[in-house]
């Protein structure tokens, strides 16, 4: 077993990244892995609320990442810098985020076995 | 370009990366590449970490081909004369080396990238696959994450 962590950074909608980087996160979690998600710089806003992708054709991911609570996905982290400099908060968004400063990430990041920035 | 590595659960290897260049001990790699051959270096890249490692007698599990990275699997990719065939060199790096080149089948569906049989299934004509290279599913890439030493996304 190794413990995960996914570091999410690209914004949606713009291609198929995060709906690609998404199917490997639940093929991770199928394999009974532990799972915990880091949202940083635009990526914070693939879980803002109310996403009308269907506008532009495209899978609503939003969809996905609730799903994430039945492949038992609960540890989902921002970063408070990221969230403020795009005039995001918490509330803004359809997870619930523990937040952590960006002087912590580092030390955060080594707590894991492996680290995929996608 | 290289951005995940990390010890594997059993802490046998905790030790930084270039560890593996200097000291004796042999590591087990396994590797994601996402960018095709044209949009980025990330490919070459790739293919000089892999000669180095193999240079050093470790040992690639894996490469996993992810995203745009599809692209470096397509057989008829014609370059002119006077440029390198990417793709050639990948085929020829694998039966060099027996290395596992994995291409992940969704991503190459959605692309356009079809083997024979698979072609046949969806009532269509193709066969892209350059040679040294299979299609499989994402499970391939996380069991190579599992069994490996080391695993690393190049982007």
């Amino acid at each position: 077993m190794k413990k995960f962590l996914f570091i999410l950074s690209q914004s949606p909608h713009d291609g198929f990244w995060v709906q690609e980087t998404l199917d490997i996160i639940l093929t991770v979690a199928a394999f009974d892995q532990p799972v915990s998600l880091l949202f940083l710089d635009q990526g914070v806003f693939q879980i803002k609320k109310k996403q009308n992708s269907e506008l532009i054709n495209e899978k609503n991911t939003t969809a996905i990442f609730k799903a994430m609570e039945i492949y038992d996905i609960h540890d989902v982290f921002s970063e408070v810098e990221s969230l403020q400099s795009h005039g995001l908060k918490p509330g803004d968004l359809f997870l619930p985020v523990k937040e952590i400063f960006r002087k912590e990430v580092s030390l955060f990041i080594n707590k894991f076995d492996m680290v995929c920035g996608n | 370009m290289a951005v995940c590595w990390k010890k594997n659960a059993s802490n046998e290897c905790n030790l930084p990366l270039c560890f593996a260049f200097i000291s004796g001990f042999k590591m087990k790699f396994a590797i994601q590449i996402n960018a095709s051959p044209y949009s980025s270096g990330c490919g070459e890249s790739a293919y000089q970490f892999l000669t180095a490692i193999l240079e050093k007698s470790h040992q690639v599990y894996r490469v996993f081909f992810y995203h745009e990275a599809i692209y470096q699997a397509f057989h008829f990719m014609t370059p002119p004369d006077d440029e390198i065939d990417l793709v050639r060199r990948w085929s020829e790096l694998a039966k060099k080396h027996q290395i596992d080149l994995v291409i992940c089948i969704s991503a190459a569906q959605r692309r356009g990238l079809l083997f024979e049989n698979e072609a046949k299934r969806h009532n269509k004509v193709d066969n892209d696959l350059a040679e040294g290279f299979r299609i499989s599913g994402l499970g391939q890439l996380v069991e190579a994450m599992l069994e490996a030493d080391r695993f690393i996304i190049f982007r």
